[in-house]
């Protein structure tokens, strides 16, 4: 195995499967990746903002649930969420994407809860009592004053969050649901070029995370310029 | 100043775990009195200042404003405090809003004054202390003192019945001290009921028509501005001010 006949072959798989790899595969973890942080974060705030609630139960409920999805592998969620969630919905006939979905947004749920909670809390304690101190009730304080600049805080942590789950996604390819990894697995299945096939797919995990890197500190420069 | 009882306050307790910061602290503010609070850090002053508006909830005795028990569950505790305007010492000016908007929020949100209503009385406010210029610019182009007067003039916006100022110029660099004490004396001069809490013994004695003595929790001795800093009655007193003095 020389180094030219590994190129060779990178080009001819390149060639033959470049669908397989950047349509398909790019796609669906693209798919997976935006669904995950999107719902992820939709329920982390819920979480969020339960955790931070006056009620005991609530947020005792939210940190066991928080410590159970982080000392747990993820591999293993997802197996719970292939085998648990259409047991639990049978009549809504969800196929294993919509399975592996359900189970990455839970595990994501949990990461983002912690990120938006930390983001509201690292707001000055001084910028809630000024507002109260001017009459604005609970509710008027958090919308007004303290989620405005806890989102400076939270947007560029949602997109690491991101990145990471671009990552993670790959152990959806356990369960052939078509993303990058599981386009890796099918092209060594047909040529058995397991290495020029990780090399491939390798780059193109790193490029999409690189750039959107990249992208997040920009915006992350940004944001610290209007501060 | 007249007779008139505008914020009391009979036997207030506060602990903070096993530390117990306020000892049974009674006092009767009037309406257009200039009260200035003294004291050692850690006496309480602070403590004191954020239960008149309930930003800290005392553990026992009464808060009542103008009438009114307001330290009770019911109270709509929000409605009150649109009346008491406060100062911190770290300005907690909004980085998130212009000048103007910092001074609007209140008003308009709590349905006080319309929009344009709002907005007149904020550029009022703003030739007042000669931010015009800034009005639409972030705080954080702002020096310290030029924050800490739009803190002052956000919450003069909510046309309160008195101001609470809490340390208002410990945080600021010697050179700005002056400007915030200019705008808080007039204050004072136009009638506004006041109490503040200092570090500025001069100031106090200037502007305040009575001075509190607090440590430990308890107020230790009060009076008008000559007597407490020239005569002082109490050993703790005489200690602290010839510390300070």
């Amino acid at each position: 195995m020389t180094f030219t006949s590994v190129l060779q072959n990178i080009i001819k798989l390149l060639s033959k499967y470049w669908d397989v790899f950047l349509l398909k595969g790019v796609s669906v973890t693209l798919a997976l990746s935006a669904i995950t942080v999107c719902c992820g974060a939709v329920l982390g705030a819920l979480l969020a903002l339960m955790k931070m609630s006056p009620l005991r139960p609530l947020r005792w409920l939210v940190t066991a649930f928080v410590e159970v999805i982080r000392g747990t592998p993820m591999l293993l969620q997802l197996y719970v969420g292939y085998f648990i969630v259409p047991l639990m919905f049978p009549a809504l006939g969800l196929g294993t994407f919509a399975s592996i979905s359900v189970a990455l947004v839970i595990n994501s749920a949990a990461y983002v809860s912690e990120i938006i909670r930390s983001g509201i809390q690292a707001v000055d304690v001084g910028q809630g009592e000024a507002a109260r101190s001017l009459g604005l009730s609970k509710g008027q304080t958090m919308r007004k004053v303290i989620l405005p600049q806890a989102v400076k805080n939270i947007l560029p942590a949602l997109g690491n969050e991101f990145i990471t789950i671009i990552k993670e996604t790959s152990l959806a390819s356990t369960f052939f649901v078509g993303d990058l990894m599981t386009s890796y697995l099918i092209v060594k299945g047909a040529t058995y070029l397991a290495f020029e096939s990780l090399i491939i797919v390798g780059i193109i995990y790193f490029l999409l995370t690189f750039t959107l890197s990249k992208l997040v500190g920009a915006y992350e420069r940004r944001l610290k310029q209007s501060d | 100043m007249t007779d008139t009882v505008l914020i009391e306050t009979k036997s207030l307790v506060k602990s903070f775990g096993a530390l117990r910061v306020l000892n049974g602290v009674s006092i009767q503010v009037h309406q257009g009195e200039a009260l200035a609070i003294i004291g050692p850090s850690g006496g309480g002053k602070s403590t004191f200042l954020r239960c008149l508006n309930l930003l800290e909830t005392p553990d026992g005795g009464d808060v009542i404003f103008e009438g009114q028990k307001i330290n009770q569950k019911g109270t709509n505790v929000d409605k009150y405090r649109q009346k008491m305007g406060m100062v911190f010492q770290h300005f907690n000016v909004f980085p998130h809003m212009t000048v103007q908007e910092n001074i609007t929020l209140a008003p308009t949100l709590l349905k006080k004054k319309t929009p344009a209503e709002a907005d007149e009385k904020a550029l009022y406010l703003l030739e007042r202390i000669g931010l015009l210029d800034k009005k639409d610019e972030y705080p954080r182009k702002l020096s310290g003192g030029q924050k800490q007067r739009l803190a002052i003039v956000r919450a003069l916006a909510m046309e309160p019945d008195v101001m609470l100022f809490d340390e208002p110029t410990s945080a600021l660099d010697p050179e700005m001290v002056g400007e915030v004490l200019d705008l808080i004396r007039a204050l004072v001069e136009g009638g506004m009921t006041s109490v503040i809490v200092t570090h500025e013994m001069g100031f106090a004695r200037e502007v305040s028509d009575r001075i509190l003595f607090m440590s430990e929790g308890q107020i230790v001795e009060q009076g008008a501005p000559a007597q407490l800093l020239d005569h002082p009655r109490q050993k703790r007193t005489q200690d602290f001010l010839s510390k300070v003095l």
